[in-house]
């Protein structure tokens, strides 16, 4: 298990604003995915953990050890941290074959343990036909299974994912999961993933942690996430939400009831706890949970007549964008049975709204 | 015509010796600028360049101020070596480095700095000591515009004039270099040498630098 407490800060400079990580976690068995945009500090906070950066304040502790302590002045060089990193090229090298990527790896090891240890990971891996090539040779898949060998090949004890599956097309991708779910059931190691993709959250994330300008704003597994985000500011990074603006006409916590303002319309929800009448809120809902159908007479009960914009026909499902920043998501055979429809309305199921 | 080949065969022998030693101080001073940040860089980055910009012969007065037989540093190495450094072919050594110095930390700089961070970072993850990560990746990685500056380092230390003259002086046969040779060919009126030498100079120099820039074109490939 690692566990993190850092504050790091860097100066504004001509050519980036000023920055600062602060960050407290802990990640234990499993995948741990930082999530965040570009510049929330992800890679900065692996960086720290790899000992590739020396924070300011705090300390990493990995199991019982400690890694790096402001306090006490610990800080253990990157080689004496056992942590296996891969990075975002991989960073093979170059002007080794794959066998001696392997090997320099191992090169702590005692040296007949090494030989062996190395046809080991070359089998494991499925590499062992492409050992005497160099990086340049090899195919997109073999590169990645070589830098997850390699990193693996010192028997760390934490994996660090340096956002392993950016730039990959589809089919490799889809493997380089399936191969990151072997380690983890084969290996059982602490794994700390960054990534800027929701679906890589959900495909190996066991916890996940929302990052947005070197702060944590939220925690926990991916789904309870997309189900129940902390704060609009979650919702917005996620991107998978509809937001819209409202205001809390009525509360009726007896019977679980409330009444929304949403645009010029009004609209039934469950009781919101902590809130107030008046209070300007976010509606936030799914796509997936809202039904688009045929506008006929006067809307019913939370059903809300709508302009489409636009129909995105994907491949297992279908987008409509409503004016307003209405997005609605139908499967694809009710999507077949809706699209001839002119006139459109909207449906919110009562107990689907959220506010944040 | 006569002509003494042993300017040749000295100034070749000067310009290996201090190539070789200059790969040593030069490639430390390279990885040190290019690698760590400490206090006195601007400075040690400054000074390092300093003797391609100031003329050969206060070089040279600096050091015979300084490596003079009268001085701690001259007597240190007269009592190391049981001979004196000035006015000897091992004070060409010396002034030769002056120049191949500064030209190997400047391109040995560039070629460290051009490394992709990644691998060294990569190897100092898998357990490498940063000297093992200097021999066995970063090194490798940057070999070839390393062996391209050493080449100019030795063509540059193969004609040097200035500095070589004033510490190690124009002893016929002991510390007489190629560049000096030709200057005193011309200044004693001996033209039929002077233009035989530097023809071969030219040569030379001509088959060094293309021999440099087939190594810094292989690389880009």
């Amino acid at each position: 298990m690692v566990e993190l407490r850092v504050r790091h800060r860097f100066p504004a400079r001509p050519d980036s604003a000023a920055f600062a990580l602060e960050i407290e976690f802990r990640a234990g068995s499993g995948v741990t995915v930082l999530f965040g945009p570009s510049g929330a500090g992800k890679t900065l906070t692996l960086d720290c953990i790899a000992g590739f950066t020396a924070p300011e304040e705090g300390r990493i502790l990995l199991d019982d050890e400690i890694l790096f302590d402001a306090g006490s002045g610990v800080n253990l060089p990157p080689r004496a941290r056992h942590c296996g990193y891969v990075f975002q090229n991989y960073a093979l090298f170059p002007h080794m074959t794959l066998r001696q990527n392997l090997a320099f790896a191992a090169e702590r090891r005692p040296r007949l343990e090494r030989h062996r240890k190395v046809n080991e990971m070359l089998e494991r891996f499925h590499l062992a036909d492409a050992a005497g090539r160099r990086p340049h040779e090899l195919s997109g898949g073999e590169k990645q299974r070589c830098s997850i060998a390699r990193a693996l090949i010192g028997s760390p004890r934490l994996l660090l994912l340096d956002e392993p599956a950016r730039g990959l097309d589809a089919p490799l991708r889809t493997e380089f999961y399936a191969l990151l779910r072997q380690v983890r059931a084969e290996f059982q190691l602490p794994t700390v993933l960054v990534t800027h993709d929701l679906e890589e959250c959900f495909e190996l994330g066991d916890e996940m942690l929302i990052l947005r300008e070197g702060r944590l704003v939220q925690s926990g597994p991916p789904r309870a996430i997309a189900e129940r985000p902390a704060n609009v500011e979650v919702a917005r990074l996620l991107g998978i939400f509809n937001l819209l603006p409202a205001e809390v006409l009525e509360l009726n916590p007896q019977r679980n009831l409330s009444r929304l303002r949403v645009g010029d319309f009004e609209l039934a929800g469950p009781y919101f706890p902590g809130r107030f009448r008046g209070d300007r809120v976010w509606l936030c809902v799914r796509p997936d949970q809202l039904s688009a159908t045929a506008r006929e007479g006067t809307p019913g009960a939370n059903q809300v007549p709508a302009q489409l914009m636009r129909a995105v026909e994907l491949p297992q499902s279908a987008r409509l964008e409503f004016a307003g920043g209405i997005n609605v998501e139908l499967a694809r055979a009710e999507y077949e049975r809706q699209k001839s429809n002119r006139e459109w309305q909207v449906g919110f199921p009562q107990h689907a709204l959220r506010v944040l | 015509m006569v002509v003494d080949w042993f300017p040749l065969w000295l100034s070749l022998k000067v310009a290996f010796i201090a190539t070789a030693l200059s790969l040593v101080i030069g490639l430390w001073l390279a990885y040190l600028l290019a690698h760590r940040r400490f206090r006195g860089m601007e400075v040690l980055d400054a000074a390092v360049a300093l003797p391609l910009v100031l003329p050969p012969t206060v070089l040279g007065y600096y050091l015979l101020v300084l490596l003079g037989r009268g001085t701690a540093l001259g007597r240190l190495y007269e009592w190391l070596t049981g001979s004196p450094l000035v006015f000897t072919w091992q004070a060409a050594v010396v002034a030769a480095m002056f120049h191949a110095v500064p030209l190997l930390v400047i391109f040995a700089r560039a070629a460290f700095e051009s490394v992709d961070r990644s691998y060294e970072r990569a190897a100092r993850n898998l357990g490498a000591s940063d000297w093992r990560v200097f021999w066995k990746v970063t090194l490798p990685l940057a070999r070839r515009s390393i062996l391209a500056a050493a080449v100019l380092a030795f063509a540059r230390s193969l004609g040097d004039f200035g500095i070589t003259i004033m510490i190690a002086g124009n002893i016929p046969g002991r510390t007489q270099t190629m560049a000096v040779a030709i200057y005193d060919a011309v200044e004693s009126g001996n033209g039929a040498l002077a233009r035989t030498l530097v023809v071969i100079v030219s040569v030379l120099a001509v088959a060094i630098l293309s021999l440099a820039n087939r190594l810094v074109s292989r690389q880009a490939q």
